[in-house]
C-alpha cells in the first residue's frame, strides 16, 4: 500500500472539497456522511498501511507526489515520509479524528453551519496529516500554517458572538509569533545546511556543527519558539483557555489531541538538532516543567469545565516537553498518544454534559449527573482516572510514570525536573477529581432533560477503552518490562540512557508517584464531597493567590500592559496620519508656490515685458560680474 | 562730425517726445523726425543707401501704415483723455530705474573696450548689392518668404467676419 | 568729415534702445507699444550700421536691410491683429486682453 500513502492526507481534503461544492443545500445526513466518512476512510487506510508497514519491516516508506520547488540548490518535493513516528501520529490523528467526527455528526446537528463545520474539520485533519507526513520542513510548515488557519476558523466558528472572534484572533496571533520563530529557524537551516529535507538535515547537521555550537543552539531555540507557540507553552500559552470558545469537538480534536501536539512532533522530529544543542534541549525541559506547574495551579481554581480541561492540556503538554527536554523521546510520544485518547474523551464528555445542561459551563452549577447520564459519567471517570494517572489500571499511569522516572534518572534529568513533575502529578490528580466530584456528584443544580444519542456515546466508549488498555503496550521494568512502544520508535528516536546509580530506585519512584495520585484523589474527595465547607474556607484564606491563579498567572494582564497598550496607543496616535503630514506639507508648499507663480501670469502685457527686462538685466549684470 | 552729433541729439530728443505724447498722431510725427535724424547719421557713417532706405521704408511706409490704421480706427478725443489718465506721474519710476541701470551697463560695456574710430569710407550701393546677392543670397530668400507670410497673414487677419445669424434669430437680436 | 568714434555711435544706439524700452514698459495703448517696438528695432539697426562702418564692410548694411524687412512684415501683421483686437474688445487697452492667465 505504499503507493496509496498519499491518499491518507488527500481523502480529508477531498471530503472538504465535496462539501464545499455541495454546500449546505445537501441533506443533513449527507454532510456527516461525507465529512466523517472521508476521515474514516483515511483511518482505515492508515490501519491497513500501518499493518503492512510493520509486517514488511521497512524502516521508512517515502512517496513523492509531485515536484514542488526546484530553484538553484533548493529542491523540495511534495513527498510523504512514513516511519514509525509519523505512523503513530497519523494513527492517532485519523482514528481520534474519526471518532470526533462521529461525535460531531450528532453534536452539531442542529447548528446551521453544519456543513461548514465539517469542511473546516476535514481541512484541519488534512493539514495535520500533511504536517506529520511531510518529508521536508517547508511542507511541514505548510501543514503547520494550515492547522493554524483551521484552528482560527474553528475557534471563531460561532462568529456571531464577538468574543469568539476575539478568541480566534488571539489564538492565531499568538501562534503566529511562534510561527515566525519557526520560519526564521527554517531560513537558518537552509542557509547553513543547504537543504530543508528532514533526513538530509539529520545526516548533515552532526557533520557541520559540533555539539553546542552557537548556530545550532540558536536554531534549537527558534524551533523551540515555534513549538511553544503551537503547543501553548510558556510564554505563549494564554490563547488556549480562551480557545474554548469554539465547539467542544473542536476543543477535543485541535486543542487536546492533535494541533497542540504539533510542537511535540516538531521537536521529536528535529531531535538531531536538539541533541547537538544541549542548552536548547535543557530549556525545552525547563519550559515544560514550569508550564506544567503554572497550568496545574491555574486548573485548580477554574470553574468553567472546559477551561479546567484547557489548562490541563497545557499542563500535560508540559509533561511531554519535559520528557523531550531530558531526552526521553519515545516516552514523550507515548504520553502524547495516551493523552490524545483520554483528553479527547474528556473534552467530548464535557461537551456532552454542557450540551445536555443547555450550555451551562460552570461546574458549580452542575452536580448529581452520574445518575442521569451513566455512560457519560463512567467514560468521563475513566478518562479522569487516566489523567490523574491512577496506578496500574489506567494508561495514563504508565505514560506519566515513564516521564517521571526519566526526568530523574535520565542522563539529562535532575532532581528539579523530577520534583516539578511530581508536584504536577499531585496537582493534576487534585484538580481532575475536583472536576469529577463537583460535576457528577452531589445534588443536582441544573436539570437534565434527556440523555445523549449513540453517536455521542460510542466514541466516548471507544476512547475510554483505549485510554485504559493502550497503556499496556509499554510497561516499565519493574512491572513486566514490555517495550512494544519504544521498540516501535527505536529506529527513529534514540533511546535514553540512564544514570547508572539510580536504576535501582525505580520501584520507589513509582510508589511515590502512585501514592501522590491517590492522595490527590482523596483530597479532592474530602474537599468536595465530604466536607464542602473546608473548600470554601481554604478558598477564602488563599484568596489572593486564588485569583492570581484563576487569571492564568496574570499573563493576559501582562501582555495587555506590555504589548497591547503601547500598540493601541501608537495606533491611536497615527490615526491622525502623522506620517502623512509630511507629505501633505510638501503638497501644501507646492500649492503655495503654484499660486504665487500663477499670479505672475496676469495677462497684462506690461508685466511680461517687465519680466523680460528684469531677466535681461540679470543676465547682463551677471555676465559683467563674471568678466 | 558735428553733423553726427547734431543729428544724434535731434534723434534722442524727438524720441523722448515720441514716448511722452498723449496724441498718437503727434507721437508718430515726432517718430518721423527721429527716423530722419537717424537717416542723417547713416549718411554720415558712410551708408547713403541705408539712409535712403530708412526714409523710404521706415518713415515712408511703416509710419504711414500706422497712421492709416489709426485713422481707420476712428478714435475720438477720448482716446487722448484716456492716454492722459493712464500715464500718471509716477509711471516712469520703475521702468526708468531698470532701463537706466541697463543703459549704464551698456555704456560700461561699450567704453571698456579699446577705442576705435569709424572709417570714412562710403560704401556704395553696388557693393551692398553684390554682397547681398552673393554670400547673403539665402537671407534674401528668407526675407522673401517672410514678406510673403506677412502679406498672407495681414490679409487673413485683417478680415472682418460678419456674424451670420439665422433670419429667425436676427429679428430677435435686433 | 572728421572721424566719429565708435563709442559715440554705439552709445547713441543704446540710448535710443533704452528709450524705446521705457516706452514699451509704461504705455498701455497697444499702438503705442507697437511704435515703441519700432523705435527699438531702429536702434538695433543703427548699431549694425555703426558696426559695419567700423569695419568698412557692407555686412552691417545688409543686416540692416534684413531688419528693415522684418520690421515691415511685423508691422503689417501687428496692425492687422490690432484691428481684430479693437473689433473684439472695442478698446485699445492692452490690459483688456488678459483672458490667458493663471
Amino acid at each position: 500500500m505504499k503507493e496509496l500513502l498519499w491518499l491518507i492526507p488527500a481523502l480529508p481534503f477531498a471530503g472538504a472539497l465535496m462539501l464545499i461544492m455541495l454546500g449546505s443545500r445537501s441533506s443533513k445526513n449527507l454532510v456527516p456522511f461525507i465529512g466523517a466518512g472521508s476521515v474514516g476512510l483515511s483511518a482505515l487506510l492508515t490501519l491497513i498501511t500501518g499493518i503492512q508497514f510493520l509486517s514488511v519491516g521497512d524502516n521508512v516508506w517515502t512517496q513523492q507526489v509531485w515536484n514542488w520547488i526546484t530553484v538553484m540548490n533548493l529542491n523540495l518535493n511534495f513527498s510523504f515520509y512514513l516511519d514509525t513516528l509519523s505512523l503513530v501520529f497519523i494513527f492517532v490523528i485519523t482514528f481520534v479524528g474519526f471518532l470526533i467526527h462521529l461525535y460531531s455528526a450528532e453534536f452539531m446537528r442542529e447548528d446551521e453551519g453544519y456543513a461548514r463545520f465539517f469542511i473546516f474539520l476535514n481541512l484541519f485533519v488534512g493539514s495535520m496529516l500533511i504536517l506529520v507526513l511531510a518529508d521536508n520542513l517547508l511542507l511541514m510548515y505548510f501543514g503547520w500554517e494550515g492547522v493554524g488557519l483551521c484552528s482560527y476558523l474553528l475557534i471563531g466558528f460561532w462568529y456571531n458572538e464577538e468574543k469568539n472572534g476575539y478568541a480566534a484572533r488571539k489564538a492565531f496571533i499568538m501562534t503566529r509569533v511562534g510561527d515566525t520563530a519557526l520560519a526564521v529557524a527554517l531560513f537558518m537551516l537552509f542557509t547553513t545546511l543547504g537543504t530543508l529535507n528532514i533526513q538530509e538535515i539529520a545526516t548533515k547537521a552532526p557533520e557541520v556543527w559540533a555539539v553546542g555550537s552557537s548556530v545550532v543552539v540558536l536554531i534549537g531555540f527558534l524551533l523551540l519558539g515555534g513549538a511553544v507557540g503551537k503547543s501553548a507553552q510558556l510564554p505563549l500559552q494564554s490563547w488556549l483557555p480562551d480557545a474554548m470558545a469554539g465547539p467542544s469537538p473542536v476543543s477535543a480534536l485541535i486543542h487536546a489531541a492533535t494541533m497542540v501536539t504539533a510542537g511535540v512532533y516538531l521537536i521529536a522530529r528535529m531531535h538531531v538538532i536538539f541533541e547537538l544543542a544541549p542548552l536548547a534541549q535543557t530549556w525545552v525541559g525547563i519550559i515544560g516543567a514550569i508550564t506544567l506547574l503554572i497550568a496545574g495551579f491555574s486548573a485548580l481554581t477554574q470553574h468553567d469545565l472546559k477551561r479546567i480541561l484547557a489548562y490541563s492540556t497545557i499542563s500535560q503538554i508540559g509533561y511531554m516537553f519535559l520528557a523531550l527536554g531530558v531526552g526521553a523521546w519515545s516516552a514523550a510520544i507515548f504520553h502524547f498518544m495516551i493523552h490524545a485518547f483520554f483528553k479527547a474523551l474528556l473534552f467530548l464528555g464535557a461537551g456532552a454534559v454542557i450540551m445536555l445542561l443547555h450550555h451551562e459551563h460552570n461546574i458549580f452549577r452542575m452536580g448529581g449527573l452520574r445518575k442521569k447520564m451513566p455512560v457519560i459519567f463512567w467514560t468521563f471517570l475513566i478518562g479522569s482516572a487516566s489523567l490523574a494517572a491512577l496506578p496500574l489500571i489506567t494508561g495514563g499511569f504508565y505514560s506519566k510514570d515513564q516521564i517521571l522516572w526519566f526526568s530523574l534518572a535520565g542522563e539529562k534529568g535532575n532532581i528539579w525536573f523530577f520534583l516539578a513533575a511530581l508536584i504536577g502529578a499531585f496537582i493534576t490528580a487534585m484538580y481532575t477529581f475536583r472536576m469529577v466530584f463537583v460535576t457528577f456528584f452531589g445534588e443536582e443544580k441544573t436539570h437534565v432533560s434527556h440523555d445523549a444519542g449513540w453517536l455521542i456515546k460510542t466514541p466516548l466508549i471507544v476512547l475510554a477503552i483505549l485510554s485504559t488498555f493502550a497503556g499496556f503496550i509499554e510497561l516499565p521494568h519493574t512491572l513486566g518490562h514490555v517495550e512494544l512502544f519504544s521498540g516501535l520508535l527505536q529506529p527513529v528516536l534514540p533511546d535514553i540512557s540512564l544514570q547508572a546509580e539510580l536504576t535501582s530506585k525505580e520501584f520507589i519512584i513509582q510508589l511515590i508517584a502512585a501514592g501522590l495520585s491517590i492522595g490527590g484523589v482523596y483530597i479532592a474527595y474530602y474537599t468536595y464531597v465530604n466536607n464542602p465547607a473546608f473548600a470554601s474556607r481554604i478558598k477564602s484564606e488563599i484568596n489572593v493567590p486564588y485569583n492570581f491563579w484563576h487569571a492564568g498567572w496574570g499573563f493576559d494582564a501582562l501582555y495587555n500592559a506590555v504589548i497591547m497598550r503601547p500598540f493601541v496607543f501608537i495606533s491611536t496616535l497615527s490615526k491622525g496620519d502623522v506620517i502623512d503630514r509630511l507629505y501633505e506639507g510638501l503638497v501644501a508648499i507646492a500649492n503655495f508656490f503654484n499660486r504665487v507663480f500663477a499670479s505672475t501670469q496676469s495677462g497684462i502685457m506690461r508685466w511680461y515685458m517687465m519680466a523680460i527686462v528684469i531677466g535681461t538685466l540679470l543676465v547682463v549684470t551677471l555676465s559683467l560680474l563674471m568678466l | 562730425m558735428i553733423t553726427f552729433y547734431v543729428a544724434a541729439t535731434i534723434a534722442v530728443f524727438s524720441t523722448i517726445m515720441v514716448i511722452t505724447r498723449y496724441n498718437m498722431i503727434h507721437a508718430l510725427l515726432y517718430l518721423v523726425v527721429s527716423f530722419l535724424a537717424v537717416a542723417i547719421v547713416f549718411y554720415v557713417l558712410g551708408a547713403p543707401f541705408m539712409a535712403a532706405l530708412e526714409i523710404i521704408v521706415y518713415a515712408g511706409a511703416i509710419v504711414v501704415l500706422i497712421i492709416f490704421v489709426i485713422m481707420m480706427l476712428n478714435l475720438k478725443q477720448e482716446s487722448v483723455e484716456q492716454e492722459r489718465a493712464w500715464m500718471g506721474n509716477n509711471i516712469f519710476i520703475g521702468p526708468g530705474i531698470l532701463s537706466f541701470i541697463l543703459l549704464a551697463e551698456i555704456i560700461y560695456m561699450i567704453t571698456s573696450s579699446e577705442t576705435n574710430v569709424l572709417s570714412e569710407k562710403v560704401i556704395e550701393p553696388k557693393e551692398v548689392g553684390i554682397t547681398l546677392y552673393g554670400p547673403y543670397a539665402i537671407g534674401v530668400e528668407l526675407c522673401g518668404i517672410l514678406l510673403m507670410s506677412g502679406i498672407v497673414g495681414a490679409y487673413h487677419l485683417g478680415r472682418q467676419k460678419k456674424k451670420v445669424v439665422h433670419r429667425f434669430l436676427e429679428s430677435q437680436e435686433s | 568729415m572728421k572721424n566719429v568714434p565708435l563709442e559715440a555711435g554705439l552709445i547713441l544706439s543704446g540710448i535710443l534702445f533704452v528709450l524705446g524700452l521705457i516706452s514699451v514698459l509704461t504705455r498701455r495703448n497697444i499702438i503705442f507699444m507697437l511704435i515703441s517696438v519700432e523705435i527699438m528695432l531702429n536702434a538695433a539697426g543703427l548699431a549694425f550700421i555703426v558696426a559695419g562702418a567700423r569695419w568698412a564692410q557692407a555686412d552691417g548694411q545688409i543686416m540692416f536691410i534684413f531688419i528693415l524687412t522684418m520690421a515691415a512684415a511685423e508691422v503689417s501683421v501687428g496692425l492687422a491683429l490690432i484691428l481684430q483686437i479693437y473689433h473684439q474688445l472695442k478698446t485699445l487697452d492692452s490690459d483688456a486682453a488678459n483672458k490667458m492667465r493663471g
